[in-house]
Parts: structure tokens; sequence; C-alpha cells
């Protein structure tokens, strides 16, 4: 693990204040998930279960043929695909349409995979402007921070907080009250909406048999994004494509009830290329991009078990219910996805030596894999990276001592008479403490993973005997 | 349904907790079972295999096999042990055809102490007695591996003078999670302390469940917090009269 995400871990852990807000919040979305998708509201759930996960394991296993069949539904629709490697490729295009259409500002909507890529650094790196339109990614903006949670961006953000930065960014007076804070930010965005000469937005889901784009969200935001500017740029990821409109029927009874408790989000959205004026179409954009993007995805695609990881539909549902995002939230994680399924996409997609701890920083509950809507055995790719990070460090010679450590429990655990000393060992060298768990041992043994344990615990006594001891005098 | 059960009591139970062992040994016996305990059983290789160490888990899960190989039922005091040999075995040994094959035996004939006395014994009432209100805390491998939830609480509902006051959130992890209790000591700790809320609200001052490592992580975490909470496995509470 680096100093630095343990640095990280500790600074959650001791701020009292957000630790609060994210155990909330989490706590409240995770309820309402619960009720949402309890046998008496939707007797079918686990067998939609069942049905996305096959559905994304069939789309995953033949990829190409979906994408070759989105793109020629999209660009028989008027649209156009654009294939992107990385996030350089996605700036490029974005920065060269903007360059030949003259094109300053940029309203965008939610979208994960434009955070993955820093897709705003880059505009405005060139000098467009770039703004976030859904709330909690426009506070965030404001705040010059990343996202604390996939689907709640500005989860670890308290109106207090809020009503600060507006004042300081949109010199308006100090306003603690949620409702009137939404006003403000819409009354800055509705004129930005007005004037943007492009529109980014994110996708849920892509489907193959139509060309259409699905997206889902709850402010409006995105419908404005997709259809007030001339031109529509949506920038998603290659996993996120379905087979067919009808698969919608699956995922979007899934989607909204993992993600936020809703029965569907409030807006849901199917677009499918420029507005068509032969049709009599009177609304969308001029021009109607889809930015596919790559970024490591296909890496995944290589292995057998861990491929399950490009099934996420982004639902963040893992994150709410995961003992251990619920305690170090979400910036104390790498990269841009957090949780249980950033524990599990970032070393694959940025390379494992990204933080070589991540994966180890779980207790393996499998909470996750039992509210993931589309079934990814979240647990199971966990300990498949930890193996793949001990035989790097093994090739790279780290992690010596620990290596030999394990070699040696292999070794006492395949000699019974070495390990039946074991507890005699630990009776030996623990103070005696007339039944009381110990809080201190001498500083010699209080060493590595005793010290661990102590920091936090008080240690078992030893035993009179070992079961294995009494067991023969019995 | 066996007549003899051979007991794989776990290292943890074996070296630091040997009563829990006892306890269900009693427990056993007193149901009718004649009982062994193969003397070459150490460890089940979890902690090699958790922590990424392949070869070194196959190594001690080969032991294992050699050791329980001619069991006729493995009866075994923790959720998390039975789903290691039940279910990671497999993946330990996905390339080896021939050990799979004994894989797939030996996890047939292995429980999960609590799954063994309902399903397997047919039992919930084992004439035993605590007066005592307890709480009871699901460990994550017994409820999410093997899906164990209801046997447990039969067996404490037929315990005459115990009341049974469920914890909010009762599925939630204490924190112990192996060798993350030490990689990740501070968030570890941070889980055990929420877990300690959670069963302080439910008023009982004793926590029953089904690994022995959880209840470590539990009972060490109360100690420190100076917390009169006490911990017992199921088979202590089930072995009392």
């Amino acid at each position: 693990m680096s100093a630095e995400f343990e640095q990280k871990i500790h600074t959650t852990l001791a701020d009292a204040r957000l630790q609060l807000a994210i155990y909330t919040a989490t706590g409240r979305l995770k309820e309402k998930r619960v009720e949402n998708v309890a046998a008496d509201v939707l007797p079918d759930y686990q067998e939609l279960r069942e049905q996305a996960n096959a559905i994304k394991k069939h789309t995953i296993e033949s990829l190409d043929y979906y994408l070759e069949q989105f793109e020629c539904n999209v660009e028989a629709r008027g649209g156009k695909v654009v294939w992107c490697k990385d996030g350089g490729d996605v700036a490029d295009f974005v920065l060269g349409l903007a360059k030949e259409r003259r094109a300053h500002l940029i309203v965008k909507s939610k979208s994960m995979t434009t955070e993955e890529v820093d897709l705003n650094e880059s505009l405005e790196h060139h000098g467009l402007e770039s703004v976030e339109t859904d709330l909690g990614e426009y506070i965030l903006q404001l705040a010059h921070e990343r996202p604390y949670h996939i689907v709640a961006p500005a989860l670890h953000k308290t109106r207090y907080d809020v009503a600060e930065l507006f004042a300081k960014n949109l010199h308006v007076p100090e306003e603690t009250v949620p409702e009137k804070q939404t006003a403000i930010a819409r009354a800055v965005l509705r004129q930005k909406f007005l004037a943007a000469d492009i529109g980014i937005s994110g996708a849920n889901f892509l489907i193959a048999d139509s060309g259409a784009v699905c997206i889902v969200e709850n402010e409006g935001n995105a419908r404005l994004t997709t259809s007030a500017p001339k031109i529509h740029i949506v920038v998603a990821g290659i996993e996120k494509i379905i087979p067919r409109a009808q698969d919608l029927a699956t995922f979007l009874k899934l989607l909204a009830r993992s993600a936020t408790g809703q029965a569907l989000s409030v807006y849901t959205s199917l677009l499918s290329g420029p507005r068509r004026v032969e049709a009599g179409e009177i609304d969308g954009p001029d021009e109607f991009y889809v930015v596919l993007l790559d970024n490591g995805r296909t890496k995944l695609l290589t292995d057998r078990a861990r491929r399950q990881s490009l099934y996420c539909i982004r639902c963040g549902a893992c994150l709410n219910t995961c003992p251990v995002y619920r305690k170090i939230g979400g910036h104390s994680f790498p990269w841009v996805y957090s949780g249980p399924i950033g524990a599990i996409i970032t070393p694959q997609y940025l390379g494992l030596s990204h933080e070589p701890g991540l994966p180890f920083a779980s207790s393996l509950c499998g909470a996750c894999a039992e509210v993931c809507p589309v079934k990814i055995n979240i647990p199971q790719v966990l300990l498949d990276l930890r193996a793949e990070v001990k035989k790097s460090e093994a090739r790279e010679g780290q992690s010596r001592l620990e290596r030999l450590a394990f070699r040696a429990f292999a070794w006492v655990m395949t000699h019974p008479r070495v390990y039946a000393m074991a507890g005699r060992m630990y009776a030996a060298v623990a103070p005696s403490s007339d039944g009381a768990w110990i809080r201190h041992l001498p500083a010699p043994l209080a060493m590595g993973p005793v010290k661990a344990w102590l920091s936090q615990r008080d240690l078992p006594p030893p035993p009179a005997r070992s079961f294995r001891d009494l067991w023969r005098v019995r | 349904m066996p007549q003899r059960v051979s007991l794989f009591v776990t290292c943890i139970v074996d070296q630091l907790f040997p009563k829990i062992g006892l306890a269900m040994a009693d427990v056993l016996e007193r149901a009718g079972f004649a009982i062994d305990f193969p003397e070459g059983q150490t460890c089940c290789g979890q902690p090699a295999f958790n922590s990424g160490y392949r070869a070194e888990a196959r190594t001690v899960a080969r032991h294992f096999l050699d050791t329980f190989e001619s069991a006729e039922a493995i009866v075994v005091p923790s959720g998390s042990c039975t789903s290691m040999v039940a279910h990671h075995y497999a993946e330990l040994f996905h390339k080896e055809p021939e050990t799979l094959a004994r894989v797939h035996a030996l996890g047939k004939r292995m429980f999960e102490f609590s799954t063994f006395l309902t399903e397997v014994a047919g039992l919930e009432d084992v004439g035993a007695r605590l007066d005592e209100v307890v709480t009871f805390h699901d460990s994550c491998h017994a409820l999410r591996e093997l899906g164990i939830r209801s046997a447990p609480r039969r067996l404490l509902s037929k315990v005459r003078g115990l009341e049974l006051r469920e914890m909010d959130p009762a599925e939630e992890c204490c924190g112990f999670g192996g060798t993350f209790a030490v990689k990740f000591g501070e968030l570890s700790g941070a889980m055990a302390r929420t877990k300690l809320e959670a069963i302080e609200r439910t008023g009982a001052r004793t926590v029953v469940g089904l690994d022995a490592s959880c209840l470590m992580q539990i009972q060490g975490a109360a100690s420190r917090a100076g917390l009169p909470i006490r911990t017992m496995h199921l088979a202590e509470v089930l072995a009392s009269r």
C-alpha cells in the first residue's frame, strides 16, 4: 500500500463530520434500494439479475459484433461514431470539432467516462469553457474536486459547504436552504444551456440494434445538454453496449432501483442521431457523435474471470453497501471509480502498479456481490487481482519478508507437530493476564501484524492448553 | 445420515479458543454422533489464499485433503473455513482435474456447525439452557457464501431462557477479514467499532456468532473500548445447561 493511500484513509477516518456525512448518505441510499427490490415490490428481482448478467456476458463475449452493428445503425441515422483508444484521442476529437465549428462554450451532463479521461481539464487547457450541469457535478467543478461517488458525486458536501462555494464563486449571498441553492444553480445553468455550442453527455446504454443512446437522469439537465446545443457528443465506454432495445426492459428495472432506490429515474431519454429535417423533426441537434472509448477496457476481454468487471452499469449500489467505502469514502480511492467496483477496475484499466494495495483494501465480506444488479462477483475478482499482485511482487523482488512468512506458514501448516507448538510458544511469551484480554506485549513481540492488531484491539489470552491437547486427555 | 463425524476445529479454535471445539464436540455427542479428531489437521489455507499466495494455499489445501480424505462428514465451527474448502479450493485446483474431483467429493461432506445440526441431523432443540439476552452476528462468509441465515436463529430460538434481539444491521461486516485486519488495521478497527455500536443498541451484552475469527475481532475491540460485551460461539451457547 502506498503512503498516500494510507494517509487518505487515515485522514478520512479521523474526520468525524465526514464520517457522519458518508455513513448517513450511503445508509439512506442503501435502505431505499432494499425497499425497492423487496419481494413484494419486485417479485422477479433475482430473475432480472440473472437475465441482466446473461445479457452482459453474451454482449461482452461478442463485443466486436455489437459495436460494429451499433456503428452501422448510428450512421444510418445520420450520426457518426468516433473510436478512441484513450483520453488523448477523445480530447483531440472534441478540440478539433470545436475549432472547426468555432465553438467556445460546452455544457456537460454527468459522465464518469469523461471524468476518467479528465476531459474538462483538457478542454479548459485549450481555452474552452466546459460547464458541468448536473447539480452535484457543478458543485464539484466549483470546488475543483473529483466525484466522491459514482451516482451521488457531491455526497460528502453539506449544504453549508455548498452555501460557501456558491457565495465565493457565483457572488451570491450565502444560502443554506437546498431548494434555494438549486434555484441559484438553475439560473446560472439555464444561461449556459442557451448559449452553449456543444453538449457532451455520457450514456447509460448504447443500443446496438437501433443505434440509440439511452440516458437516465433525475434533473433534466441531460435532456437540455443533448437537445439545446447544435452539436451533441456522447462519450461512452465500449462496454456500455446492449444488443437490443428490448433489453432495456431488464436493465431499466434494475438500474434506478439499485442506484437511488427509485422505480425509474425521473427522465429516461432515448436519443438516436441528429434532428431529421426530412422526417419533420423539430428538435434535436444538427450533429450527433458517439465517442466510443477503450482506455484499457479491451485488456480485460482476454481474461475469462476478470472480464465480468465490464458488466458494470455504474449504479453505485456496491459503494453504498460496502463497509469499507462507508468508512474511507470516495476520495481515498486512487482513481475516479471508488468503492468495490473501483477496486476491481482501477488496477485492470491502469495497471496493478497504480496502487498495488487497492485489491487488499477489502474484508471480502461479499456485500457488494450481493447487491450488484448484474451479478459481478467482485470478491472473486479481488482475490484474482491479489494473486496477480503477489506474482508481480515476486518477479520484482518486492515484499520479501511477507513472502517468506507465507512460505513459513505453508511449511508449518503441513507439519502438524511444529504447528502444535504455535500456541505453546504464544503462551510462553504472553504476559500472564488471569484470563483478561491482552493490551500490551513486550516490544520485540509487538511488531508487524501483532502491532497492527494491538493498535486497535486487545489480543485473546493464550489458553492453558490447545484443543488437541485437551482432546487427548478428554 | 452419517453416524460418525470428524471435527475440523480450525487453527484459531485449536490454538486460541479450545473451549469452542469442546463445546461443539459436546453438542454433537449428545446428539448421538461418534466423533473423531484427525490429529494431522492444521489450517485450511485461507490466510494464504486471501493474501494472494496461491501456491502456498495449495500446499496447505493438499494437506487438508489428505488429512480428511476418509472422513464421512466433517463438521466445522466456522462458516469461513467451510466455504474456503467447499468453494474456493475449486479455484485453487481448477487446472488439476484429479485433485478437483477430490475437492468436489470432500466439499459435499463439509458442514458448518449450525447447518450440520439443522439440515443433516434435523435438530433444532439440543436441550440447551442459557438465561441471557443475546444478539446474533451474521458472519459474512456463512451468510453470503453459504447462505446461512435461519439455521443459527432456529437453534437459538429453542434455547431455554435465551432471548434473541436482532441488531441493526446484523449483516454488516465486523471488519476482521483475515490479513485485512492487520494490513488495514485502523480501518478494520473503525469497522469493529461500528459493529460494537450496533451491538450496544440492542441492549444485549452477549454476542453470538458462527466464526471464532469475527468473535475475536468483536471481543478484542470491546475489550479495548472497555465495554461489558462478551462473545460466545453458537456451540458454546448450545452446550450450556
